[in-house]
């Protein structure tokens, strides 16, 4: 019998931090149960009971830890008897892809999953005494979840399972596509995000179950929101990044089922971002917030099942397989406990206050969440339409980029516009005087930005079939126009404030304005950025593409840029083969870069992969790709695109992120926004209540 | 009276923006429209014109096909019913064969539209409401709230 002891670890931990995980969740709703009601420090058995489950949690975190070491060792030493390390990996494979490993099949991806999980667990367990209570509800709750995942771990999807027969001397490889610096980040981000929303959804469940009084749960749980959702968007976009670098089609989102799945929870979580505010500064929409971040949670499982249990086809999911049934399972349990706690305890959601006017901030935040839940409803609503239709039609259809894009574009321009207007209404109320004094400015910049556009040659009218995509795109850069001023206006008028008080010059009084509200600044820079986004992607309304067969020296000419080849070759190494041309880039009779395209033929996996070969500049990106050789000509075929605008994209998730850091950070003038409560107390409405 | 001329000037408009459409139609550019309009056959799971597989067993043949129905005279709509026809109704990057298909256009639309009217509503409700009641406090007792939302206040707004 052959010994295998880095994977027997690694099952060993995997089943211990299971064991830990159901003790956290039964010992502690058995003390929360037994504390339900009474001070703490009453009972004193029931406090013991429940510092004995938060330990447990924090050893699951422990446990799971070497679990994932177990799996990284056995890629690093190349353990082929690992059926998941032979599928995954192979011995040229780089160290930083032997990592990746980890998350880049099923059984690992869920180990990762699990992972951080525990990991947001440990660091809401070590903080316990933000709230001692809440956080006890908050952590048996992810227990849960936890338990569930581990469940999947040990039971289904086995990332220790031994390869039957004698071990194989070198692994199938990693899959080429994911072969790619961006792939090492991408997946860690985006799983940040997905589990991150595990957390605020088990202060909500847990502030609910407890009748928790006031606003304080929201207020501990922003930033944990907040990073959750910076980590989904850089996901998103490193994915979208890695999507233009790699697939080599010229594009970024495809409006694949498995790029929706993350696009949906990140709808709703930025729905929930906003809504909340209200709940906050006016103690409004309790039920709604608390539902837009179960949904939230519960996207983000479904966007798994989605892509896991084989119900839509994906060019980039996993295979199926039957994990799928774990899936509806968990899912209706979640829904089935959402459900009946909030019936129990609905009357604790009652708005304190009511809405007074339809000018309003509060009315602003009301048609953004509608808008961003319309886009959500839309994406999730053109991923299961082939499953409907097959069911009333028997027929399958498919629901590609023109469905998505036609139905979204007027959903985002909306979405734009409200960007633009929210943050300048009050709240309450906004007078007429203000709307006016307010809204001149951008509306200026509008109609200029619109005159510009056509006079540049932005005309609808004179762009034949592409007449619908180039009037978005004028109406974007309209918009947009009117947005950034906004922004800028108020940036202007709160630092010309400043600037009044306090005798310093306008810059000086900006970094005073930004320090003194990092959160409804940093705001105004993420709102920037999404607005730079956009302009990026109407740029797309532009593209232009050729594609050719280059011999030595033959010429293709796109837009101002002129592609000389000069060479065509192959080269091999140990991982790969590779065939590539040299092109020289020119624009006007300046030689400006030299690219080389290229495609990979992997030993291992017996499949081959394209390297797109980029010249980006603020304007354009100049998108090159070796599509193969023509077998007549032995010639290379080179496609060329000209993207405008794509850099854009890029730089507005960078300032997204600036934006979200921003408003991240304390306040100068008050101390960092945590909140503790001196000791447990006694919640009479708990007592009643639970 | 009234109405009849307003009648024709909408149809007059409608002649006019169909005609800059279709002047502005040329065969690439429909070619262009067309071609990423459907799939590529081989599984991919890519826009016909954007098909990149070396040796790709579909997408060139497909393309001849496409080119070969343009040049034929083909209406956008019968190109696409062709390879439809030819192919299945997967081959369509999005559902246009009308029926059941129009109900994926609908469905989110609607949605949006109803939406936006329920909110309307609400708020046009909430503040009919608001200017009859005081506002109504807290629902259970609300330890610390009021200070806390004090505060957030005092940080959030300028």
């Amino acid at each position: 019998m052959r010994l295998h002891p880095m994977p027997e670890f690694g099952s060993f931990t995997l089943l211990l931090a299971l064991a830990l995980s159901v003790y956290t969740l039964v010992m502690g709703g058995v003390a929360l149960w037994r504390t339900r009601g009474v001070s703490a420090g009453v009972d004193r058995q029931g406090d013991k009971l429940g510092e004995t489950a938060r330990r447990a949690g924090i050893s699951s975190f422990v446990a799971l830890t070497c679990a994932a070491f177990a799996l990284v060792w056995a890629s690093f030493t190349n353990d082929y008897s690992v059926s998941y390390i032979l599928h995954h990996t192979n011995r040229d494979l780089s160290t930083a892809y032997k990592f990746s490993a980890l998350w880049s099949g099923q059984e690992g991806s869920l180990l990762l999953w699990a992972w951080l999980l525990s990991a947001y667990g440990f660091v809401l367990r070590m903080r316990h005494k933000v709230d001692v209570r809440l956080s006890a509800f908050a952590s048996t709750i992810l227990a849960g979840i936890q338990v569930f995942f581990l469940m999947l771990l040990n039971f289904a999807a086995p990332p220790f399972a031994i390869q039957p027969g004698p071990v194989a001397t070198d692994g199938f490889g990693l899959n080429p596509l994911l072969q790619y610096p961006e792939m090492v980040i991408h997946p860690p981000m985006l799983y940040l995000g997905y589990v991150g929303f595990s957390v605020p959804f088990a202060f909500a469940l847990g502030a609910l179950m407890m009748r928790y009084p006031g606003e304080k749960w929201i207020h501990i749980t922003r930033r944990w929101t907040m990073v959750t959702w910076l980590f989904l968007t850089c996901g998103i976009f490193l994915g979208a990044h890695w999507a233009y670098s790699v697939l080599g089609w010229g594009g970024y989102w495809g409006w694949d089922p498995v790029e929706n799945a993350s696009l949906m929870p990140w709808l709703t979580g930025t729905a929930f971002l906003h809504s909340v505010m209200m709940q906050e500064k006016r103690g409004m929409m309790k039920t709604w917030n608390v539902w837009l971040i179960f949904s939230t949670f519960m996207l983000t499982i479904l966007g798994t099942l989605l892509t896991r249990s084989g119900i839509v086809s994906s060019v980039h999911a996993f295979a199926s397989s039957d994990i799928g049934t774990w899936f509806y399972g968990f899912i209706l349990i979640v829904f089935g406990v959402c459900l009946f706690t909030f019936f129990r305890q609905k009357d604790h959601l009652k708005s304190e206050n009511r809405l007074e006017s339809l000018v309003s901030r509060e009315s602003s935040f009301l048609f953004n969440n509608l808008i961003l839940l319309a886009a959500c409803f839309t994406v999730l609503w053109g991923t299961l339409f082939p499953i409907l239709s097959e069911y009333v039609q028997g027929t399958k259809v498919t629901m590609g980029a023109p469905f998505y894009n036609r139905v979204n574009l007027p959903i985002g321009l909306f979405l734009l516009f409200l960007t633009g207007i929210g943050p300048l209404l009050a709240w309450r109320s906004t007078s007429l005087r203000s709307i006016r004094r307010n809204f001149i400015l951008p509306g200026v910049a509008m109609g200029v930005a619109l005159v510009v556009l056509m006079l540049v040659g932005v005309k609808p009218w004179a762009a034949g079939d592409d007449w619908q995509s180039t009037l978005f795109s004028l109406v974007t850069f309209t918009l947009a126009a009117g947005v950034i001023t906004a922004i800028g206006a108020e940036f202007l008028r709160g630092a010309s404030v400043v600037a009044t008080q306090t005798g310093k010059n306008l810059a000086a009084s900006t970094v005073i304005l930004v320090r003194r509200n990092t959160r409804r600044y940093g705001g105004y820079f993420v709102h920037f950025g999404i607005v730079v986004m956009f302009i990026g992607i109407a740029g797309g309304a532009f593209n232009q593409s050729h594609e050719q067969e280059m011999g030595s020296g033959d010429t293709l000419a796109l837009g101002p840029y002129r592609l000389v080849c000069q060479t065509y070759t192959q080269d091999s190494n140990r991982n790969f083969d590779t065939e590539y041309a040299l092109l020289d880039v020119y624009r006007g009779s300046r030689k400006i870069t030299q690219l080389a395209p290229e495609r990979r033929f992997y030993h291992a996996s017996q499949t081959s992969s394209t390297m797109v070969a980029l010249h980006s500049t603020l304007a354009s990106d100049l998108y090159v790709i070796y599509e193969g050789r023509n077998p007549d000509t032995d010639k290379p075929i080179i496609k060329v695109f000209l993207n405008p605008l794509m850099n854009w994209i890029w730089i507005g998730v960078l300032i997204v992120v600036a934006g979200t850091f921003l408003a991240l950070v304390p306040n100068m003038t008050r101390s960092a926004a945590r909140v503790t409560v001196a000791e447990p107390r006694l919640v009479e409405a708990e007592a009643h209540h639970v | 009276m009234f109405r009849l001329g307003l009648k024709r000037w909408l149809h007059a408009c409608a002649v006019c923006l169909l005609a800059v459409v279709m002047l502005g139609a040329e065969p690439s550019s429909r070619f262009n429209k067309v071609g990423h309009q459907m799939m590529c056959a081989c599984g991919c799971g890519q826009v016909l014109l954007e098909c990149n597989h070396v040796g790709c067993p579909d997408s060139d043949r497909m393309i001849g096909e496409l080119r070969a129905q343009i040049n034929a005279g083909g209406t956008d709509t019968s190109i696409l019913n062709w390879f439809a026809a030819k192919y299945g109704a997967t081959i369509l990057a999005a559902p246009i064969r009308g029926g059941f298909d129009n109900v994926a256009w609908i469905a989110p639309m609607a949605v949006f539209l109803l939406a936006t009217v329920g909110v309307g509503f609400l708020i046009r409700m909430w503040t009919l409401r608001s200017g009859r009641h005081v506002p109504v406090s807290a629902a259970g007792p609300d330890v610390g709230g009021n200070e806390l939302r004090e505060r957030i206040r005092r940080e959030t707004e300028y």
